[in-house]
């Protein structure tokens, strides 16, 4: 059974967000990193770098596949998670810590409420499976 | 699991596409195959049948003798690649692939010549495992008391293993020693959980059930090509590199007329590996990028485990297929620089 945290907030696309104070840390899933497989590349934006939420903000790529990650909130990236560009299986690993993607300064903090929280998506990813 | 060729298949096992793949290679791998379809050809004509359908020559063929080789068009062009099995000289088994079994059965029974040959689709009597890898010739001779040591590359024997009458073929679609071995399908799960107890599933140094995915990188590393990537029925032999398998001395058969032309004018285009030699992944669709000018497209584009490189393998006009040549890939828009080197990417230490 995944791993689902019950102090982060997600999205439908498996996206998780750490909100600290005006920052959101994002990163995906326990859930989504299983179903992907060895992530073995990671495509993250620059820093400065603006995202909106619902757009795609960057990729992770497994052996075999290659899905786009949707950025949870809009903002600007504060900062990225270099360590991935050698160590990319740290999401496999540890997907809500050492695995985390960006830090996105928020434009709009209100978009967090929109959120799942983790009962809520714990539900999505029941039905999905189904 | 997905679906393959009418096939529920598990992409992957628990250990993932990564440890599969290396297992294989330092150890051993366990792929179930068994829905590889199989044709056997029966009669006195069965080599002649055979060898006006197929571009390689069956006739070279010895009894226990396995060869590579492609059911061809009269254009030269790919219906299937496949593996011909000589039992007898008036017996031989072809193994093609899954998604294209109705496809080869209907290709060669509307294409066979008025010979005293009987075929017949015998792919559901048969499972297929295939255990490959270093460890893969000590792991099978538990299970049978056949001199699998003496059975050489592309060579089988009949006989039992676990006491399931079988046929073990020392072939493989990984770049590493081993065996495939075909028995009756309703026996199928026995024989893959006595290969994983003689294997030692479980410890680090174990053999590994394998999903297609490890097949897949396996056989590329390896330089080998996947029917519906690097071959079909818009590529010929030659330009695939398959040229070994075109016996064009062997008498008529179909195709024949076209590739000996285009072996005698030239390929305008050639299949060739590459290894991106920039930041990213290059993937199967993706287009080659030659000064400026897109000419060709990725046929297999992959990370290679072992090689811990990103590979792939692409059709480009012949004046650049040459090792080195500088190339660049669109990856999603993105222009990420590559080189084509030579392939076999992998070969094992021998």
């Amino acid at each position: 059974m995944a791993n689902i945290p019950d102090d982060l907030q997600y999205t439908k696309d498996h996206e998780w967000v750490r909100v600290e104070g005006d920052v959101a840390v994002v990163g995906i899933t326990d859930y989504a990193q299983d179903s992907l497989g060895d992530v073995v590349y990671v495509e993250l934006p620059k820093p400065g770098d603006d995202v909106t939420a619902n757009d795609p903000f960057g990729s992770v790529e497994s052996v075999k596949a290659v899905s786009e990650m949707f950025s949870p909130v809009s903002g600007t990236v504060a900062a990225v998670n270099e360590a991935l560009a050698d160590e990319s299986d740290k999401v496999n690993k540890d997907p809500y810590g050492e695995g985390w993607m960006i830090r996105v300064k928020l434009s709009n903090p209100g978009e967090v409420d929109s959120l799942l929280t983790a009962a809520e998506y714990e539900d999505f990813t029941k039905a999905e499976a189904e | 699991m997905v679906d393959f060729g009418g096939w529920d298949m598990p992409v992957q096992y628990r250990a993932g596409t990564i440890e599969e793949h290396l297992r294989t290679r330092k150890h051993a791998g366990l792929f179930d195959v068994s829905h590889m379809g199989e044709i056997d050809v029966r009669g006195a004509d069965a080599i002649a049948l055979v060898n006006h359908v197929t571009s390689n020559d069956a006739s070279k063929l010895i009894d226990g003798q396995a060869q590579y080789s492609a059911l061809t068009t009269p254009d030269g062009t790919v219906v299937d690649d496949l593996l011909v099995y000589r039992f007898a000289a008036d017996h031989l088994l072809l193994v093609v692939n899954a998604g294209t079994t109705e496809k080869d059965w209907d290709w060669i029974t509307s294409h066979r010549p008025d010979a005293q040959a009987e075929l017949k689709n015998v792919s559901t009597d048969y499972c297929q495992l295939a255990i490959q890898g270093p460890d893969a010739v000590h792991i099978l001779q538990k299970l049978t008391d056949l001199p699998l040591a003496e059975i050489k590359y592309y060579h089988f024997i009949e006989g039992e293993v676990d006491g399931i009458a079988s046929i073990v073929s020392r072939t493989g679609y990984t770049g590493e020693d081993g065996f495939e071995v075909y028995a009756d399908g309703a026996k199928a799960e026995q024989i893959w959980n006595k290969l994983l107890d003689a294997g030692n599933y479980g410890s680090e140094t174990g053999v590994l059930p394998c999903g297609l995915a490890a097949r897949n990188t396996l056989r590329l590393e390896a330089g080998m090509a996947l029917y519906g990537h690097e071959i079909d029925e818009s590529t010929t032999l030659l330009e695939a590199n398959l040229g070994w398998i075109c016996k064009l001395g062997k008498g008529d058969f179909i195709g024949r007329e076209a590739l000996a032309k285009q072996k005698e004018t030239g390929v305008e285009k050639r299949l060739v590996g590459f290894e991106v030699t920039e930041r990213g992944i290059a993937r199967d669709g993706q287009e080659i990028v030659i000064n400026g000018e897109r000419v060709g497209k990725i046929t297999s584009g992959s990370p290679a485990p072992y090689l811990k490189k990103n590979i792939g393998m692409a059709y480009v006009p012949t004046e650049f297929a040459s090792e080195g040549q500088e190339i660049q890939i669109d990856v999603r828009g993105k222009l990420i620089g590559g080189r084509i080197v030579k392939t076999p990417f992998y070969k094992r230490a021998k």
